[in-house]
């Protein structure tokens, strides 16, 4: 049995204040193995740490228990701790006084039982710990290439923080431009800087980085592999256009026959068949949208095949793979806008054409949207007098929209009506609010200067909109006041939520990254892992991780690229040693175990067998690749011959901690 | 089976019976769903001892049978909901084996409160406090187990 120290942590009064620490260190003492026990107030600090290090040393311990926090929080730090004593890292096992007891059973009429039950949690950790066996990592090599998926302002700036670190980046976007939503903003709150302005020359940056790939108008469609060494496929929309032909001289798109509503503009303007997004697209080059191309409905025009001066058209273009290796991945998907027209039949489930969206009215008001910058009614192209907004539509409305905050469209609304107010002279802006949140740096300030500027807040939700002659009518409540208040509107503009983008869902099956319960991408842990996925080398950039403005995003993909340069800049990578082992003594070849790994980590191999008096026989066992296997065990319960074992979770141990709860 | 009224109110020493589970939650979803209750400051029934498995897929009919065997009243399994695995597939297969487990354990006369598999994702705290509570119901009505239990 080997010499077992037991430290029973108080985390300050957080196990402390419910549980009896010097009692269970005193019950943990007669544990078989247990050759020392003791309780400190923060295990996990400095002086904490010295007590295991110095007690390793003095009653010369083999294996260590610490009865505190989450695994998931401070088994690596303790892992540490031990390497420092001198001790194999993986002699080391953590019980969950704090999250399983102490936080959940504060009671004072259960303390009893909250004691007892810490105690037990304690016996299991010692009893899983006797039987610990020493691991040892393994190293593999890394692929120096980073996938960044998206390209909005954060899959932008993630990937030139990258690249200037001096490794390779492969950036996808599935439009047919990068710059995602933020390049179709008009200006940014609070300093009302030109958005394009800002990112636009990031755009062009990409484009002409040399570390950088760019891959517009693709999709990623597969990811296998592990952190350090992931493989890829790519799937390249055709265009229709050959780029490494064309020049981007803009004849074909100017004369393109066929006229679609816009989606870049959010049908408020319209397009070709053929077309870049906006003028100042990355890359400057057509793609045609084969599903309007009147070539393709009706079987005749190709007028931009004739009147292309490089022969770039190529209608039989088909779509082509790309299989890539890249050590991490950085997912920047981004964010959607909330579906509001399918839930809120107060604002007229979107038939009336002057109640339009934030996003929308920011295309319009934008100097190089469909309407040159000109603030206008959709309906009749008049410029509208009386403009209402309309916040938290979808977001915080647990129940037809969003339980949370979308964090930006109280800014961006203040945004607005400053700019309804500054070029629509005479004007009346109305915005009918919940709370504001103005949380950011020079917030406030700016909204105050927007209220000051003449837009009325109104504290209440707004009950229906409706059409009467040319206006729309809009009532609602001001619960201020506690009055019925109506507004004849000629514009109404709704601050819709922000959800995660279309698509998010297959992202994260396709990765492996778990989504939160509305579908964002869980970040490792919500304060000290804000970038990082429980997928080792994939992070995480910008709002696919919950809504975000612009500085947030940006800092948090700088934050995921930093993260990046710390792993793909190291020669080798220590893989986890707790992975599955075969022992072929009992192994029959039967390769149940083969189907059931989800990696392919386990392949048969022939192996000669030698026994005393007999001649060498060949026979094939199954055997597991350490590099491929992740460790989740499923085939040690597959294996009829239960020759398959996890190492850190073996069976011995999961019986040993069974039996020691169960006493 | 049949309950004894006895056994459902007192133990031999006169205390009022608490149920005792064992509780295996994958590392990924479900025992982080028990951190999260924890850090929510979710109350929940102190009757439950968890084990950290890597994933849901790692636990062998044979733990949940040793524990009713070393005498826990129930055992729950739970792991990431079908489709969210961290594993990308694991799950699936905890939901294979473990549904033929039960229903064999029911062939042999268990309750079926008595052995319980839920998903229980990284975000649900108040799910997995809900799951202990229901179960801990449930057990109190059913009394101990004593179909296997050596002790």
């Amino acid at each position: 049995m080997p010499r077992i120290g037991v430290f029973v942590c108080w985390c300050g009064s957080n196990i402390g204040g419910v549980l009896d620490c010097p009692a269970i260190a005193q019950e943990a003492a007669s544990f078989p193995g247990v050759v020392y026990s003791t309780e400190y107030k923060y295990v996990c600090s400095d002086p904490g740490q010295k007590l295991i290090v110095d007690a390793v040393k003095e009653h010369r311990l083999e294996r260590v228990v610490v009865a505190s926090c989450s695994p998931r929080l401070h088994e690596e730090t303790f892992r540490q701790v031990l390497r420092r004593s001198g001790l194999n890292p993986y002699f080391f096992e953590m019980a969950n006084l704090r999250e399983h007891c102490s936080w959940v059973h504060p009671d004072t009429t259960v303390r009893e039982q909250a004691q007892r039950k810490a105690v037990d949690l304690v016996r299991r950790a010692v009893a899983k710990a006797a039987r610990l066996e020493p691991l040892f990592p393994g190293k593999i090599p890394v692929v120096r290439r980073c996938l960044v998926i998206g390209g909005g302002i954060a899959g932008i700036q993630t990937a030139l923080d990258v690249a200037d670190a001096g490794l390779e980046v492969l950036l996808v976007e599935r439009e047919p431009t990068i710059g995602g939503n933020m390049v179709k903003l008009d200006k940014t709150f609070p300093t009302l800087d030109c958005s394009a302005c800002i990112s636009t020359p990031k755009m062009v940056a990409v484009a002409q980085h040399p570390n950088i790939r760019l891959y517009t108008y693709a999709q990623v469609e597969e990811v296998t592999g592990y952190i350090g060494n992931f493989k890829a496929r790519i799937r390249q929309k055709a265009r229709y256009v050959d780029h490494s032909k064309c020049n981007g001289c803009g004849t074909c798109w100017t004369r393109c026959p066929v006229t679609v509503p816009d989606d870049f503009n959010l049908g408020l303007g319209e397009r070709g068949a053929i077309y870049i997004p906006f003028p100042q697209a990355v890359p400057n080059k057509p793609v045609i949208d084969l599903e309007h191309c009147r070539r393709s409905t009706r079987g005749k025009c190709g007028a931009c095949a004739k009147l292309c001066p490089t022969g770039a058209i190529d209608y039989e273009q088909k779509d082509e793979f790309v299989d890539v290796e890249v050590g991490a991945i950085i997912v920047a998907t981004g964010y959607g806008l909330f579906p509001w027209e399918k839930v809120y039949g107060e604002y007229g489930y979107g038939r009336f054409r002057d109640v339009i969206t934030g996003l929308m009215f920011e295309r319009m008001v934008n100097a190089s949207g469909p309407t040159g910058g000109k603030i206008q009614r959709p309906s009749s192209g008049k410029e509208p007098k009386t403009v209402v907004f309309i916040q938290c539509v979808g977001s915080r409305d647990e129940a037809r929209g969003k339980e949370y905050c979308s964090r930006f469209c109280c800014m961006y609304t203040a945004k607005h009506a400053h700019q309804i107010l500054e070029k629509i002279p005479g004007s009346e802006v109305y915005v009918f609010y919940i709370d504001v949140r103005t949380f950011g740096k020079g917030y406030e300030e700016f909204y105050r200067r927007v209220r000051d500027e003449g837009a009325v807040y109104i504290r209440g939700r707004v009950s229906k909109v409706y059409q009467d002659g040319s206006k729309l009518i809009v009532r609602g409540a001001d619960t201020l006041l506690g009055e019925q208040v109506e507004i004849a509107a000629d514009m109404v503009v709704l601050a819709t939520g922000a959800v995660p983008a279309a698509g998010a869902a297959d992202v994260a099956r396709m990765i492996g990254i778990p989504q939160d319960k509305d579908g964002f991408f869980q970040e490792a842990h919500p304060k000290l892992r804000p970038v990082e996925t429980h997928t080792g080398g994939v992070y995480l950039a910008g709002t696919c991780q919950g809504p975000k403005d612009i500085p947030d995003t940006v800092s948090q993909a700088s934050g995921a690229a930093a993260k990046v340069c710390g792993l793909l800049l190291r020669d080798e990578l220590e893989t986890n040693p707790l992975v599955s082992k075969v022992n072929e003594a009992l192994c029959t070849g039967c390769l149940a175990c083969q189907p059931v790994c989800p990696y392919r980590a386990i392949q048969p191999v022939t192996i000669t067998e030698r026994l005393p008096g007999q001649p060498p026989r060949e026979r094939v066992v199954a055997r597991v690749n350490e590099g491929l296997c992740q460790g989740c065990g499923a085939c040690t319960v597959a294996c009829r011959a239960g020759a398959i074992d996890l190492k850190g979770f073996t069976n011995k141990q999961l019986i040993a901690e069974v039996d020691a709860l169960c006493l | 089976m049949s309950v004894n009224e006895s056994d459902v109110v007192t133990t031999a020493e006169g205390a009022a019976w608490e149920p005792k589970i064992v509780a295996f939650l994958c590392n990924w979803c479900s025992y982080a769903g028990a951190d999260l209750a924890g850090v929510s400051r979710i109350k929940y029934p102190a009757n439950v001892r968890i084990i950290r498995v890597p994933c849901s897929s790692r636990v062998n009919p044979q733990f949940v049978f040793r524990a009713f065997e070393r005498g826990a009243d129930g055992v729950l399994v739970a792991g990431c909901h079908p489709g969210d695995c961290h594993y990308v597939t694991g799950n699936y297969y905890t939901r294979r084996r473990l549904t033929l487990f039960k229903r064999l354990l029911e062939y042999v006369g268990f309750e079926p409160e008595r052995f319980i598999v839920r998903w229980v994702s990284a975000s649900e705290g108040q799910r997995f406090a809900e799951t202990v509570k229901e179960m801990v119901d449930g057990l109190k009505h059913l009394g101990p187990q004593k179909r296997v239990s050596r002790v």
